[in-house]
């Protein structure tokens, strides 16, 4: 572990004890015994090494040896976004600016009968006992250094309740722009939403950075399925080649509800994704897709799990991926099947297509299935473009540049077509298209 | 139009194409036929571009043009079209989209500019019609879950698309039941025309008698080692191919 190491824990750690230092009463508060319970975690486990196994093949020591202002303010304006090129469209959109809700770029345009919707610092200001009833609920079994460290400094994020039996007919799609225009940037948002009985919710998470400077994006999102509801959660990165980001989307899912996930990983210089399900009902249907495309030096590390815990329900699992140039890939999906859970349906694959002899692949399944009657699949494949299908459509006339493109778009298009957001889709065709036509 | 000059052809160090001669003009359409092995396949392949095979002699012309130094995209631009005989699939691509990739590229090349969406469809339907094609089809994946015959219908469309100068249709007929033979050859004749010719790759004469050629080859062990006019295919339809084996070893 090098001294920088060491520097980034430490100053988070004296940071924590600063700021505490200076809550007046609000120490005591059910929610700060958590984070503060969260810290105390976090200075145990310190940042993981490559030692440890689900850190194996993504090593955060570039990402630890640099300081990060985790409190920098911003004066960015919406004609700073419009190089982000993130089209508008009938959506609740919600900014975050290094992590800190932004009101004036915010629109909503759901009524709010069909959801409770604020930012969690005014939710953990106005009822700080619902906001504790959810907060750390789920997340906090997960054992991971970063999750904990977020729960320590958790301030700011959004808090989203959809009442039982209401469908949120406009998608919320949340923001994350990281302003790292002259400074590193650090951010810690934390997500927590909730959605009742029968009631339905399209969400998307979008991560963006302004500027060159290094981003460091440590995201949190809580996702509660009550029974009957459905839920599609999108996760689009599209970050500078300086970014780094760790995220957790940890979810719990109730008897017959359906959850869809979609990861797509545009860009980004280091990202570590972390999809939990846990599957605590019956008849419960869920998805999850993803996509990355990581070329240079990126690296593009996706751990999923699907923890079946009751019986008859469902899981499906696909992600791809395209390595280019030095990149590197993981996946790690992980399937429990616990003893109660019999009758469980759980496929899981992982297809890559590694175009450079320098980019590599790690892909992992990892089944443990503790039910007898069960039926569960697993297949990996990682190889190269199809050189015959590639010679067919240069026989056409197609040049050998725009063959490989049409393969890799139809190669991403069934993850892709998965997206139900129209506006978030069409976006990712039009970058995707971009991506493989400049290579 | 084609001039083939002792070409010389070899996939992983085995010689396969030993010196093969063959003019091809306007107009005329030439059969290759010959045992299983004799290289009718790597010639076709070779004239279209494939990578594997390496070209070790000879010369290959078409229109005054080295063709053997230009990429495969490069000479269907030129009016090159080989019908495969095994079509490949492509998930994720439609039959129309891929098309119009096509169509546009190969315009690109000429100089030409591209066909707008109204033009291509309409171009499009017309052709699907000579082949039968139905529309479904054309915005299916291209050859996902097409049977044998399908496949090679989507061929003769494509070609019937790109209106190529030569058309090399390698073993056309494999596969095909007599009804998918009969709409796969109208569609190949409707596109005859005095400046256009077509090489016909075949191990048996029946495709010949709804496509009639005008020369047919036979080759065996990568020679040319016998030429006549159609009437030769009915010959080696009654007697085989091993007269014409005994004839070579005799000389040989």
């Amino acid at each position: 572990m090098s001294t920088e190491t060491i520097d980034l824990k430490t100053r988070l750690v004296t940071d924590f004890y600063a700021r505490e230092s200076v809550m007046n009463g609000a120490a005591a508060s059910a929610l700060h015994q958590k984070k503060r319970a969260a810290l105390a975690r976090f200075d145990k486990l310190g940042f993981p090494t490559i030692k440890n196994e689900e850190w194996k093949y993504s090593n955060v020591k570039e990402l630890v040896s640099e300081s990060y202002n985790f409190n920098a303010a911003s004066d960015i304006e919406l004609s700073d976004l419009e190089d982000l090129k993130i089209p508008e469209q009938d959506a609740n959109i919600i900014y975050f600016v290094n992590g800190h809700y932004h009101a004036g770029l915010s629109r909503l345009v759901s009524s709010s009968d069909q959801l409770t919707i604020s930012s969690l610092s005014d939710a953990i200001k106005n009822d700080p006992d619902l906001i504790n009833s959810f907060f750390n609920e789920l997340a906090g079994e997960s054992g991971d250094a970063f999750t904990e460290l977020n729960t320590a400094f958790t301030h700011d994020g959004i808090f989203i309740h959809v009442p039982e039996n209401k469908t949120v007919e406009h998608p919320v799609i949340l923001r994350f722009v990281s302003d790292a225009r002259s400074q590193n940037i650090g951010s810690q948002p934390r997500n927590i939403i909730s959605v009742g009985r029968n009631a339905h919710l399209k969400l998307a998470e979008a991560f963006r950075t302004l500027g060159t400077e290094r981003s460091f994006t440590n995201a949190v999102t809580e996702i509660y399925v009550s029974e009957d509801a459905g839920v599609e959660y999108y996760k689009v990165q599209n970050e500078s080649d300086k970014a780094y980001h760790v995220g957790t989307t940890q979810v719990r899912m109730l008897d017959r509800s359906q959850f869809y996930a979609g990861t797509v990983t545009l860009n980004g210089r280091f990202t570590r994704n972390n999809l939990n399900i846990v599957i605590d009902g019956e008849r419960c249907e869920a998805y999850m897709y993803g996509l990355y495309f990581p070329d240079g030096v990126q690296h593009v590390d996706n751990h999923t799990t699907a923890d079946h815990r009751k019986p008859n329900s469902n899981s499906n699992e696909l992600y791809k991926g395209i390595l280019r140039d030095r990149s590197k890939g993981v996946f790690n999906g992980k399937i429990f099947v616990r003893p109660d859970a019999q009758k469980t349906n759980a496929f899981q694959s992982c297809k890559n297509i590694v175009l450079s002899p320098d980019a590599t692949m790690n892909t992992k399944p990892q089944l443990e299935i503790f039910a007898d009657d069960v039926k569960c699949s697993h297949g990996t494949t990682t190889g190269q473009i199809d050189e015959e299908a590639l010679f067919y459509m240069r026989s056409r006339g197609i040049s050998h540049s725009e063959a490989l493109s049409l393969l890799m778009f139809a190669f991403c298009a069934d993850v892709v077509s998965q997206i139900k957001i129209d506006s978030i889709r069409e976006y990712l065709e039009n970058v995707i298209a971009e991506k493989l036509a400049t290579k | 139009m084609l001039s083939i000059n002792d070409l010389r052809a070899s996939v992983e160090g085995k010689e396969i194409l030993k010196g093969i001669n063959l003019e091809v003009k306007p107009g005329e359409v030439h059969a290759i036929m010959g045992p299983n092995g004799s290289g009718k396949s790597t010639l076709a392949s070779v004239l279209a571009g494939r990578e594997e095979y390496e070209v070790t002699g000879g010369s290959v012309t078409f229109n005054g043009k080295d063709i053997l130094e230009i990429a495969p995209e490069e000479r269907a631009a030129e009016g090159i079209f080989l019908a495969f005989q095994y079509p490949v699939e492509i998930p994720g691509v439609t039959t129309i989209n891929f098309l119009k990739t096509a169509v546009n590229e190969i315009r690109k090349y000429r100089g030409e500019s591209p066909l707008d969406a109204a033009q291509f469809l309409k171009m499009v339907r017309e052709k699907a019609k000579l082949v039968s094609m139905n529309d479904s089809l054309l915005k299916r994946a291209l050859n996902e879950g097409f049977s044998g015959g399908e496949k090679k219908r989507n061929e003769i469309f494509q070609m019937a698309v790109l209106e190529p100068k030569l058309a090399i249709l390698d073993e056309t007929d494999s596969g095909l039941d007599i009804d998918a033979l009969r709409i796969v050859s109208e569609g190949v004749n409707s596109l005859r025309s005095p400046e256009r010719a077509t090489i016909v790759v075949t191990h048996y004469q029946r495709l010949l008698d709804y496509i009639v050629p005008d020369y047919v080859h036979v080759l065996y062990k990568g020679r040319i080692v016998k030429s006549g006019p159609k009437e030769l295919a009915l010959e080696l339809e009654e007697k085989g191919y091993d007269w014409i084996k005994a004839e070579v070893e005799a000389v040989s």
